[in-house]
């Protein structure tokens, strides 16, 4: 590492531990924000890892996310807390895969309806599993804590962004940037595209069954309605390209200033959310087009072309 | 003495009903510029589609040093060392004119990275005359340097074989002349160069030799002065513009 990259890596440290001390001092209220936007950080940055630089747009979020809290609310009486994650992020990983293989072949709008589809069909295998045997919904007591939740989840965070920056600078992460470019100079120079795109897409699948584990005794009860809700994915998605996907920290921008105004629509307006977060993706999509990662960018060119003038 | 790199026997392509390529046959030896040269429609492209990957033959086999490449995906050929240009020039957009290059090396048939692959990428932009350009965004390019920088990405992986799909079209005549030295360059280096071509300047001055195709078939195969002196090469472009 050179010295120019520890002085980037520095800054990032310093975060994370002044967020580690957040459940010490904030109310209950701020932890639960908090913790909301610890989930939404994972998600939305290890969606971005993939959909960033393949211009995939995927809406899986949800498949993946409802299989981690069925992991938590199967195994939670039998195995030890810290395993369920782990067992979620490796079936969230398989999952990815096996869809990766069927799907990455197919481009652009087929792959976000079949990665829509996805989380409906798991929905309607788990809901038809339980009718066969009987059951309803699970109730996930344990002695979690909100507090443990956002640490784990911090931890999770520190994780997929330790991923990305190692994507980044290999030879997977170069690969990427070229598929997103032009597919076919791709597999023209060595690249084998379908490999890399699979490989990519576990990531986000991984990350998002881990958070499902992490956050099944935050509900408490679950049933698959709630599990599998399609939202999730289209929130992900909107603050992931709020923030920007061009850079890592993108995701994060856009989900802070999302997760209040979210708080704030829910609270104000809870009968018209579904239409204010569309006018909101509408905004996002027309005003900041590259999202704040965009905007960064135009505003460093004018500062520097004005200081150079 | 000179060694066969390149085998084509019996390729054929067809498309649903329509045979693009019908039964070509041909070899290219080491340190050879061959042209693939023929009227519009001819099926020069849809052959060098098949030698890179981008898709396969119907019938027939494509050898490189004595391996199959016929059915690989273009991935592959590449390892195998095939490196292309393509007719409409194809860069990376929002890679830096280095990265474009360095994207030739880190893949293909002899892989570096790091260091080694970007000294390796500014070493061939000097090659191809860019050596100024190095740090400039695609979108300020002019047409003929984009054509460079696709040609030293092609080079990055040190192919065996190097295949040209009409990189001469479209300049004007003052980059045409400095285009066709470059190419006469990497000949005399020793490269191995499959060229498809319309300018016929570029034709008598590079090919050591040329397979004429007309309605997907072979019609003629020599040195560029016999070819274009053969009545059916004439015939064949009878009606069409012979320089054009």
């Amino acid at each position: 590492m050179s010295a120019q990259e520890i002085g980037k890596v520095i800054p990032w440290a310093l975060a994370l531990v002044v967020a580690a001390f957040v459940p010490l001092m904030a109310s209950p209220y701020w932890l639960s924000m908090a913790t909301t936007m610890a989930m939404f950080v994972v998600l939305a940055t290890s969606w971005a890892l993939f959909s960033g630089p393949t211009h995939y747009i995927s809406l899986a979020t949800a498949a993946f996310f409802g299989v981690g809290t069925f992991v938590t609310g199967l195994g939670f009486q039998t195995l030890p807390f810290w395993m369920l994650p782990l067992i979620a992020a490796a079936l969230g990983g398989i999952l990815a895969a096996l869809v990766g293989m069927v799907t990455l072949r197919l481009s652009g709008v087929y792959f976000v309806i079949f990665t829509l589809g996805l989380a409906e069909l798991v929905r309607q295998v788990v809901t038809w599993v339980q009718n066969q045997t009987g059951q309803r919904g699970m109730y996930v007591l344990t002695s979690i804590t909100e507090k443990d939740i956002y640490w784990m989840l911090l931890g999770l965070a520190a994780l997929v962004y330790l991923a990305g920056w190692l994507i980044g600078r290999s030879k997977l992460g170069f690969a990427l940037r070229i598929i997103g470019n032009d597919e076919t100079v791709a597999r023209h120079v060595g690249i084998d595209t379908a490999m890399a795109k699979v490989a990519l897409f576990t990531i986000p699948g991984m990350a998002a069954a881990a958070v499902g584990a992490i956050l099944a005794p935050r509900y408490i009860y679950i049933e698959p309605s709630t599990a599998f809700a399609p939202l999730l994915s289209f929130q992900v998605v909107i603050m992931a390209l709020l923030g920007g996907t061009g850079r890592l920290w993108g995701p994060l921008a856009g989900v802070i200033p999302f997760t209040l105004l979210w708080e704030f629509i829910t609270r104000q307006a809870p009968n018209q959310t579904l239409l204010l977060l569309g006018i909101v993706f509408l905004l996002i999509v027309y005003v900041l087009p590259g999202g704040f990662v965009g905007l960064w960018g135009r505003i460093r060119r004018r500062l520097h072309q004005g200081g150079g003038a | 003495m000179s060694r066969t790199v390149l085998e084509v026997q019996g390729v054929t392509k067809r498309f649903g009903g329509l045979v693009a390529v019908r039964d070509m046959r041909f070899d290219v030896t080491e340190h050879e510029v061959m042209g693939i040269i023929g009227p519009n429609g001819s099926g020069k492209s849809t052959m060098i589609n098949m030698i890179s990957g981008l898709f396969p033959p119907s019938e027939g086999s494509i050898r490189l040093k004595g391996a199959e490449l016929a059915g690989l995906p273009a991935h592959k050929t590449a390892r195998k060392g095939v490196g292309r240009t393509f007719q409409l020039v194809r860069l990376l957009p929002e890679l830096s004119v280095v990265e474009n290059v360095v994207a030739g090396a880190v893949f293909g048939h002899r892989r570096r990275w790091g260091k080694s692959a970007e000294g390796h990428a500014k070493q061939l932009l000097e090659r191809v005359g860019l050596g100024a350009s190095k740090g400039l965004p695609i979108s300020s390019l002019t047409y003929i340097d984009t054509k460079r920088v696709e040609l030293a990405r092609a080079l990055a992986g040190d192919p065996e074989v190097l295949l040209l799909d009409e990189w001469l079209a479209g300049l004007n005549p003052t980059e045409l002349s400095t285009g066709i030295d470059l190419v006469r360059s990497l000949r005399d280096e020793g490269r191995t160069i499959i060229l498809v071509e319309h300018v016929m300047d570029a034709i008598r001055s590079l090919c050591d030799r040329c397979v004429v195709m007309s309605s997907g078939a072979k019609i003629a195969e020599g040195t560029p002065a016999e070819v274009l002196s053969d009545p059916e090469v004439i015939r064949a472009y009878l009606g069409e513009d012979e320089d054009a």
